[in-house]
This record gives structure tokens, C-alpha cells and sequence, in this order.
């Protein structure tokens, strides 16, 4: 019987910041009075709860400025909330800035002692992992120089490298992961596999929503202090996604109208669907396009993601040959995409309209999804069918 | 440590007790809290405290040498300007360990108060990126005082033994009392003024401006017969010693400074000094612990204030 219990609770967390701009005695003085009213709320956190339990992998996404890293300051115990409390077990380690109480004028052998009795390591469990922790580093050769002449890299490798050697029940981190060079990259997600494995929890934050869709269990999205979905990844990245184009639809209507009203074509309804026949499945992406002001040459191109926003597939029209009707008024447009291999599940489809010489004039991001039916073998993006042939003669 | 497939750690895990992050204010619970807390990290506090010592004098080529270096500049000074050409030496005998013994005392004062109170802001890069009791700053502070503090005991005894006036006397004892006087009164100001400096950055010139008041309002460079002399009897004399580093000052003198006890006919010192002694530590004990109340409630916005 596998058993998780929390390891974090987060009990209806607000955190308030107040927002004032005089931080001198004369200042405060000049403005005794007004000071009160001239300080700005504002709420970082309203009323957030969670529970996490031990195992999983949690991402935190969200916007800049949603609360998100202010989450995980609660968590680490560094900020405290307004209201609300959190509790918490187990050993923690918070990569919350890499290098965070490394002294630029001691030696990397210093730092990591350092380091590691901030994580919480005495002594001898440091000299233990010491090896361990150079090595995975791979910065041998400098251990003994002072980390201020270190590349930024460097740094990156060393600090990391302490944090994860100091077995910690809970690893808090944010965004430091996208730092360092291709291979230690891959090392830290390797690191971060065998963290999981062994049953320990993290938490991270992230803008990348596909590292985040491969890290997590679990996605927390952040918005505007409040948690708007908590659980499956792939939905809430497509939550998070949902969001940034409702932002910049906003934004494109409180641009000027004339701005808006200059597009001379709009891509209107979208839909894609499925047809799946029997040896193959087709899918249909239907279209339709306003055409407010003749444009001769245009073209749509259409693309296929996976829901956590891995490029599968893109095209456009104009190697086609193809030339649409310029006339005002609204036209619609069928792309069919035949024998489709893609493995099952939920796929998006962005579609795009612009001019062979590059130019977009209206595109829609994740406009409508389709989905593939179960594998009849196997499972993942692909959709395959493997032939066997056992102890096969040699050609 | 062995590493632990999932399942120990979970039903490790599920036996440990929940606990609350961050520190509690509760007036009385707190306090055997904070201190759990910081006996926990005392490790990681001698660490700090020699990154401080090391990190100061890593690249200058005489080092340590350079923490003696302005004391004794000090002493130099005051020994010619108001020693000699004001003339004070001629009433004060050994008038350089007198000087050297009251500049010692008030150089830990002085470093316990003025770097504890930048203690914070100094180390605002761990502050807002780890969680640690914060208390360990502005004890970390507190170390460097005391190593420096120890270098410069050495060469006083060095130099009392080369002037003959070995300070083996039942008087040694004071000295003790006088240091941990310092020690305490220091520690509970720099956890009062590190915290409020977050708030009100104006406080670290305000201490800097008090600590040469300070200084010149003990007897550090005269001796107390000057004091008694002229406000002697008068409670002007009452609020002069009510200061706890004059009596640290004082009691330090007592001990190191056998000249002003036995070739000076003058009064040196106060008849109740230890007894005064005494009463200023136990004021200075709940003052670090009132210290440590404020700073704790203080220290829930540090992060977000830096």
C-alpha cells in the first residue's frame, strides 16, 4: 500500500503588500499625514490553499506578477502571510536564487560549506557529499578559486549541485532550472527524475510550460493572486495559455479602433474535427475568414500543437498555388489533413492568415482542438503500427 | 545517510509532526523557539562569522594585521593629543594601557552595535532568498566583535606584562562581568536597531552619531576622577554611571588597569561598581530579551522591506 501524506499545507494564505514610496525619516515626516492613504495595497496572495503531498511534482505557473514566486516564498518560509497559515514537515531545500549566500570573496570549497549549512548540512554530512557535489558540478579545476571570478555558469553548476546533495524531503525551485549549458541542463532534469523516483517532492516555478509539462504531476496556475486551477498539466497549461491570449486580445482592443479595424482580413469561427475511417483519420479544419478589404495573394496556414505547446505540425497555402477569392465579405476555407499518426488524446490547432511575402495580418492561437481516438497499439505522440516478425531470415 | 526508496520516506515523513513556517510571535513561547532555532543553525552561524573575518581581509596582504591596525592608530592619537600635549597623562598614571584597555571594551561595543545594525541589510541576499532565523545576522556580528575583541586582549596583557603590571589581581575578575555586560547591552541593541533599520534606513547614521556621543560620555580617554570631580554627589553623576558601557568601561579598568588602584591617590572608581555592574547585566538580559521579542515580530516583512 503506497501512502503520501502532506508534506505542505497551505491554509487560506493571503499576503498583502504595502506599496509606499518614502522609505527616509524626512520623508515619512513631509508626508506624516498623507502616508496612511498614500500607501498602496496590494494583494500578492488571496486566499490561497493547498496540500501537497509527498511525491509529486508541483508547477507553478502563471503570469509575471501572479502571485506565483510569492507562493513559494510563503512555502519556503520566507515571506510570511497576512493571514492564513502554513505548515510543513520533512527537510527543505529552496533553490529560490542560485548562489543566494555564496560570498564572492571565498573560495568555491568555502561556498559550498556555506551553502550547505544554510540548507540545513553540518559538517561532516558536508565533507560526506563533498566529492559528490564537485564532481556533479564539473568544476574541479576552480573549486579553489574565488567564486567571484567565476562564469555565471559556474556558479550555476556549484550552487545547484549543493542544493540537491543535501537530500532534501522538498526542493523549492525557481525558475533557476533554464541556467547552465545544454548537458548540465540534462543532468539537472536526470537529477530531478531521480528525485522523483526516490519519492521526494518539488515545487517548482516556471515560464516553461513544456518543462513544466514534463516535470509535473501537477499544475498550480497563478493568476492575479488567486489559484485559478489546480491538478491535470496539460489542462492547466492550457488554462495559463487561455490566459496570455485573452491578454492580448484585451490588449488589442484597448489599442486604438482604427489599429483593430485596420486588419484587413479576421480569421472568424474555427473548427476541426475528426474523421476517422478505417485504415486512416483524417482531420478537417474549417474556417472562416472576413475579407474586409480586397487583398489579393493571401494565404492561410494552419498548425498543429500538443496542449503543452509542442510544435507538431505547421503549413500555409502558398506553395499551393492556390488563390483565394479577395472579394469582401466572408469566405470559408477547408484544410483537410489526411492520415494523421498521432497518438490519442487532445490536440490543438492554431490558424494563421497573411501574405506570401511573410507578412501576418490575423492569426488565432490554439482556435480550436481536436482529438485523436485510443491507439490501437501502444501508446504517445506517434501513432504506429509495429510489425513482428520473429527470427527473420536474412535477406 | 542512506538514501531512502519512496515509500520510507513517506512513512518517515508521515510520522514527522506538521510544524508552522516562520517564526512565532507568541510574547513568552517564542522565545525557547527562536532560541531552538538558532542553537540548531550554530553551525552555520560560526561559518558566517568566519566569512565575515575572511571575506574582510582576503585581499589585502597584511590581513588580520589591519584589524589592529586601527585601534592602535587610536591609541596613538589619543595618547599624544590628549595625553600628552592636553596634559591628562600627568594625572593618570600608565596612561597608554588606560587609554588601550577603554578603547578595547568600546571597540567590541562599537562593532556589536554599528555592524549588527547593517547586519540585515548587508546580508539582504540571503535574507530574501533563504529562510534562516534571522537572529543569526546580527549575532554573526556579535562573533566578529568578539574576534576582534580577542585579538586586541592579547597584545593589552602582552603589554601589561611588558610594563611590568601583570594584572593578576582578585581585580581580573571584574572582567568578565564587564565583558558580558558589553556583550548583552550590545546584542539586545544591534537585534532592536538591525530590525527597525529595515523600516527606517535613516537609523544606521542616527547610531553612528550616538556612538561618538557615547564615547566621549565615558571614560574612555579621562578617568572617572575628572567625572567625580566635577558632578561627584550629584544625580548629573547617578545618570553618568547608569550608562552600561561607562561600567563596562570602568569594571574593564578595574581589572587591566592596576596603576589606577595602586599609584593614583585619586578616585578612579565608583565604591559600588561591581554591585552596579551586577544590576546592569540583569537589565541588559531582559533588554536582549525584549530585543528579541521586537526583532522577532519585526522580521516577518524583512524579506519583502529589503
Amino acid at each position: 500500500m503506497t501512502i503520501s501524506p502532506s508534506i505542505v499545507q497551505v491554509d487560506d494564505v493571503s499576503k498583502r503588500f504595502m506599496l509606499h514610496k518614502d522609505k527616509s525619516l524626512k520623508e515619512r515626516l513631509m508626508f506624516m499625514g498623507r502616508a496612511r492613504k498614500q500607501a498602496e495595497e496590494f494583494w500578492a496572495l488571496r486566499d490561497v490553499s493547498l496540500d501537497i503531498k509527498t511525491g509529486t511534482t508541483v508547477g507553478l505557473v502563471g503570469h509575471n506578477g501572479s502571485g506565483k514566486s510569492t507562493l513559494l516564498k510563503v512555502v519556503g518560509g520566507i515571506i510570511q502571510p497576512t493571514s492564513g497559515s502554513v505548515v510543513r514537515r520533512g527537510r527543505m531545500a529552496a533553490l529560490l536564487e542560485l548562489g543566494a549566500g555564496f560570498h564572492p570573496d571565498l573560495s568555491g570549497r568555502e561556498n559550498v560549506y556555506l551553502n550547505a549549512a544554510i540548507l540545513g548540512l553540518n559538517r561532516q554530512e558536508t565533507d560526506l557529499h563533498f566529492d559528490e557535489i564537485v564532481e556533479f558540478s564539473g568544476i574541479e579545476e576552480f573549486i579553489d578559486t574565488q567564486v567571484k571570478f567565476y562564469s555565471s555558469g559556474m556558479y550555476v553548476r556549484l550552487a545547484f549541485s549543493v542544493a540537491v546533495h543535501v537530500d532534501p524531503d522538498l526542493l523549492l525551485v525557481d525558475e533557476v532550472l533554464a541556467v547552465g549549458d545544454e548537458p548540465f541542463q540534462r543532468k539537472c532534469m536526470d537529477k530531478i527524475a531521480e528525485f522523483q523516483a526516490e519519492g521526494r517532492t518539488i515545487v517548482l516555478v516556471s515560464h516553461s510550460s513544456d518543462q513544466v509539462g514534463r516535470l509535473c504531476d501537477r499544475v498550480v496556475v497563478m493568476h492575479a493572486g488567486s489559484m485559478i486551477h489546480d491538478g491535470d498539466p496539460a489542462e492547466g497549461i492550457r488554462v495559463l495559455r487561455d490566459g496570455y491570449e485573452e491578454d492580448r486580445v484585451n490588449h488589442i482592443k484597448a489599442a486604438p479602433p482604427e489599429a483593430y479595424e485596420a486588419k484587413r482580413l479576421t480569421v472568424g469561427e474555427v473548427e476541426a474535427r475528426t474523421v476517422v475511417g478505417s485504415d486512416q483519420t483524417d482531420v478537417i479544419v474549417r474556417t472562416t475568414v472576413d475579407v474586409h478589404e480586397p487583398t489579393p495573394g493571401w494565404g492561410i496556414g494552419v498548425a498543429i500543437d500538443t496542449p503543452l505547446g509542442l510544435r507538431l505540425y505547421a503549413m500555409n497555402t502558398f506553395t499551393m498555388g492556390t488563390d483565394f477569392p479577395s472579394t469582401r465579405g466572408r469566405h470559408v476555407v477547408e484544410v483537410t489533413l489526411p492520415d494523421i499518426r498521432l497518438g490519442a488524446g487532445k490536440y490543438l490547432i492554431s490558424v494563421g492568415l497573411g501574405l506570401p511575402t511573410g507578412e501576418t495580418i490575423d492569426r488565432r492561437g490554439s482556435a480550436a482542438a481536436f482529438d485523436m481516438p485510443s491507439d490501437v497499439f501502444g501508446a504517445g505522440i506517434l501513432r504506429l503500427e509495429p510489425r513482428l516478425d520473429i527470427n527473420p531470415r536474412v535477406a | 545517510m542512506s538514501r531512502l526508496n519512496a515509500e520510507e520516506r513517506a512513512l518517515r515523513i508521515a510520522q514527522e509532526p506538521l510544524l508552522p513556517v516562520g517564526q512565532s510571535t507568541g510574547f513568552v513561547t517564542g522565545t525557547g523557539a527562536s532560541i531552538r532555532e538558532i542553537w540548531a543553525h550554530r553551525q552555520l552561524l560560526g561559518l558566517l562569522v568566519r566569512r565575515e573575518i575572511k571575506a574582510r581581509y582576503k585581499d589585502s596582504s597584511l590581513g588580520l594585521v589591519w584589524s589592529l591596525v586601527k585601534p592602535l592608530s587610536q591609541l596613538l592619537v589619543y595618547y599624544f593629543a590628549i595625553g600628552q600635549v592636553l596634559g591628562l597623562a600627568r594625572n593618570i598614571p600608565s596612561f597608554a594601557i588606560f587609554v588601550f584597555v577603554g578603547l578595547t571594551i568600546w571597540g567590541l561595543f562599537t562593532e556589536i552595535v554599528s555592524s549588527g545594525t547593517m547586519s540585515i541589510i548587508n546580508n539582504s541576499g540571503l535574507v530574501k532568498k533563504v529562510y534562516l532565523p534571522r537572529e543569526i545576522f546580527p549575532l554573526g556580528s556579535l562573533g566578529g566583535g568578539l574576534f576582534n575583541f580577542s585579538l586586541q586582549l592579547i597584545i593589552l596583557i602582552g603589554a601589561t606584562i611588558a610594563m611590568g603590571q601583570i594584572p593578576l589581581t582578585p581585580d581580573l575578575a571584574v572582567a568578565p562581568l564587564a565583558v558580558l555586560n558589553v556583550i548583552l547591552f550590545g546584542t539586545a541593541l544591534a537585534m532592536i536597531l538591525s530590525a527597525v533599520t529595515v523600516y527606517l534606513r535613516d537609523i544606521q547614521h542616527l547610531v553612528e552619531v550616538a556612538l561618538t556621543v557615547v564615547f566621549w560620555g565615558s571614560p574612555i580617554v579621562y578617568s572617572y576622577s575628572f567625572v567625580n570631580a566635577a558632578i561627584g554627589g550629584t544625580w548629573l553623576e547617578q545618570i553618568y554611571l547608569a550608562n552600561p558601557v561607562t561600567l563596562s568601561v570602568l569594571g574593564m579598568q578595574k581589572a587591566f588597569w592596576l596603576a589606577g588602584t595602586t599609584e593614583s591617590t585619586q578616585m578612579n572608581f565608583p565604591p559600588d561598581l561591581i554591585v552596579r555592574l551586577w544590576i546592569s547585566l540583569a537589565i541588559s538580559a531582559v533588554l536582549l530579551w525584549v530585543g528579541q521579542r521586537i526583532f522577532s515580530r519585526l522580521q516577518g516583512n524583512f524579506a519583502q522591506e529589503l
